[in-house]
């Protein structure tokens, strides 16, 4: 039978669709954190004081920097796209490297933000935490929750710019073609916007 | 394996007392139940099923715009659905808390509610994709030919489902998460004396689950909208009507979910608003059924199984949704809440709708997709068993949900017994009916008649291509009616 393909055809290349695409999960992926701001305030709005109290423990200074740090590397996966747009594939790696570079520091600092955290009997279960108001137990609950879906999708994130990197070394991701990157940078800035409103929700409200 | 269960506890119900179960069991038997029929059943068939088949086709294409995210959510769906019958075997045996994990029983009970929830959680996600998939191939891939109002009604009624399944399914995904954190690490995120919120919990879980019942029954409404035009051999009263009234369905919905929670604790106000406003969902689900029985006005009416199943549903739809309204109200919800009505409205919707609109399709494509014709009198005969059984099982429920019987309970008062022997003997001959259909389909699709292109004088572009379609769908250019998708000359 001889092979009719149709214009509208579901194999043709269609970058517009995949990047409809990836908003839509963005989309999905912003209400599933929106659950979670709507738990967190409603329990501040219950349980203002604990709530205050608790997050005396955070420390700024770390939050601060890693915000900083995950704000540049929103700057650098954004610079690599239009590296790559403007067909200078070597800087556009370089730029990727550097993106998990800041991604595996935002790690590493909320690891020793946890573990800190932990030694001082912070975490559920614990002695110094049962010992807290239920509003401040609440609290860290959340904390470790939201921070922990959140480092989830950094990790997510750092491990889908690897990929880039492979698809980038095959070729198969290049100047003429780069959806694949470009939908991964939607997806970092999705892991910082995240961050910009835990930050201020855990760290900074008074 | 649902069905199953079904008829499992009706039979535990035939008589007061303990008959085959413990309470305990029955507890197990109807969570599972409601877990299989909701998250692996209703939800994801109509969609999964017709709409990946026949959505691309319907609107001019060869295939979902994004193929390998299609097959992600399959494995998705096998996953979730290992998850939710290994909690039969694995661990302190099924969950017991209803399909609903109504916090803080659900944080406390021994019995495994993680498993059951992760499989709801991933079953979630199939369905995301799903959805994602649907609206990206309705903008994308729509014949270049093909305007938004020149699109078939059951993808129409696929891209408003698409969206809710976007937009309510993460919130369900984060609060069933929360469930599973909370039990794994002991705090009491919804559990009240240890700080939480139940009523949050059941906010949450209603902000997803009242749209989810939409999910069910707006795809099954579509391929209503398929059916009747094709039998009655008319174009479709009110087309724009019904399209619209689809995408009303799907805005209204999201905004009427404190309705389950009349009676858990709202403020007067609170309550006021939501109960107007699932009065208001009733006018576009009464659009659609003023415009299928217009339509079949003046018809030629060719009487096919598949119609018979859209006639027994806009009956059994039009007694789901008035018994809706009759628990909308504030005041008969406070003595109807939490009993056997309230069984009887959601199957009558759920399954008498949604449920049959499903099989009333298997039938109506069923040429379509195996290439043989079904035997049509054994089709009937099974139709007839199911559509008796039926309102036989459902009906009894209404008028003991009145008189006062309470849901999820394995026992009753003495005078309930005549209604429940009736209901439960209801239920026998409905699944007698389905196992006909079941195997009436098994035989046919290897023993049926050769099915032509177009077995009912269908004008959707599904009859445009062979029976089987090709694997491209169409072998070529498929025609599109200017005069609309049901224009029939």
């Amino acid at each position: 039978m001889s092979q009719f393909i149709l214009v509208n055809s579901g194999h043709n290349r269609d970058d517009e669709a995949s990047k409809l695409g990836m908003w839509l999960f963005l989309f999905t992926e912003l209400l599933l954190f929106g659950g979670l701001f709507l738990v967190y305030s409603i329990y501040r709005y219950l349980n203002a004081d604990a709530f205050l109290h608790a997050s005396y423990n955070l420390n700024v200074i770390l939050g601060t920097i890693n915000t900083v740090v995950l704000l540049t590397s929103s700057w650098t996966v954004a610079m690599s796209v239009t590296a790559m747009q403007k067909g200078n594939i070597n800087l556009s790696v370089k730029l990727i490297y550097a993106t998990i570079f800041f991604a595996l520091v935002f790690l590493v600092i909320k690891f020793f933000e946890w573990s800190a955290k932990i030694e001082h009997g912070l975490f559920p279960g614990m002695e110094h935490l049962n010992q807290l108001a239920p509003g401040s137990k609440l609290f860290f609950f959340l904390y470790y929750f939201m921070t922990g879906l959140h480092g989830l999708h950094v990790i997510v994130g750092g491990i889908i710019l690897g990929f880039v990197l492979i698809a980038i070394r095959k070729k198969r991701t290049n100047p003429g073609k780069y959806m694949f990157l470009e939908n991964a940078a939607l997806y970092w800035h999705l892991v910082d916007v995240i961050w910009i409103f835990l930050f201020p929700l855990f760290y900074l409200i008074h | 394996m649902a069905v199953a269960l079904g008829v499992l506890m009706r039979l535990e119900l035939i008589a007061p007392g303990k008959t085959i179960m413990e309470a305990k069991t029955y507890n197990q038997v109807f969570t599972l139940h409601g877990v299989i029929m909701i998250f692996l059943f209703l939800i994801p068939s109509v969609p999964a099923v017709f709409g990946n088949f026949f959505l691309p086709i319907m609107i001019g294409t060869d295939d979902v715009a994004f193929p390998k995210v299609n097959l992600m959510s399959w494995w998705l769906y096998v996953i979730g659905g290992l998850f939710a019958l290994s909690t039969l075997i694995v661990g302190n045996g099924a969950a017991d808390t209803g399909w609903t994990f109504y916090a803080p029983y659900s944080v406390r009970t021994g019995t495994n509610v993680t498993l059951a929830v992760l499989a709801a959680f991933i079953l979630g996600f199939s369905s995301i994709l799903t959805g994602l998939n649907f609206i990206v191939t309705i903008h994308r891939l729509r014949s270049p030919k093909m305007g938004w109002f020149q699109m078939p009604l059951f993808s129409w009624a696929l891209y408003a489902t698409a969206w809710i399944q976007l937009l309510a399914t993460p919130i369900i995904g984060i609060t069933l998460l929360m469930i599973v954190a909370e039990r794994v690490f002991g705090l009491g995120l919804f559990d009240p004396s240890l700080g939480g919120d139940p009523i949050l919990y059941q906010h949450l879980f209603w902000i997803y689950s009242h749209p989810a019942v939409y999910i069910m029954v707006l795809p099954a409404m579509g391929l209503i909208s398929e059916m009747i035009p094709t039998f009655a051999k008319r174009t479709i009263f009110g087309y724009k009507a019904i399209a619209y009234s689809s995408l009303a369905i799907a805005f209204i919905g999201y905004f009427v979910w404190g309705h389950h929670m009349f009676t858990s604790g709202m403020s007067g106000p609170a309550r006021v608003i939501f109960s107007i406003l699932t009065f208001l969902v009733a006018v576009p689900s009464a659009i659609k059924v003023f415009n299928w029985v217009a339509t079949l006005y003046k018809g030629s009416i060719l009487i096919k199984t598949p119609l018979l199943f859209s006639l027994a549903f806009i009956f059994q739809f039009l007694i789901g949704g008035l018994t809706g309204l009759v628990i909308g109200a504030l005041a008969t919800d406070v003595h109807l809440h939490d009993t056997y009505f309230v069984v009887g409205h959601f199957h009558y919707v759920m399954f008498g709708g949604a449920g049959f609109g499903f099989f009333g399709a298997l039938h109506y494509w069923f040429p379509k997709m195996f290439g043989r014709m079904y035997f049509e009198k054994t089709a009937q005969t099974s139709f007839t068993f199911m559509f008796v059984g039926f309102n036989m099982l459902y009906f009894p429920m209404l008028i003991l949900g009145i008189m006062g019987m309470p849901r999820r309970y394995y026992d009753y008062l003495p005078e309930f017994t005549t209604l429940n022997v009736i209901s439960t003997v209801g239920s026998w001959i409905l699944a007698t009916g389905i196992i006909i259909m079941v195997v009436n389909l098994i035989l046919s699709a290897r023993k049926g008649e050769k099915a032509p292109e177009n077995p009912w004088g269908g004008t959707t572009l599904e009859w445009q291509t062979a029976s089987p379609p090709s694997q491209h769908n169409f072998d070529r250019e498929p025609v599109i009616s200017v005069n609309g998708p049901y224009h029939h000359s």
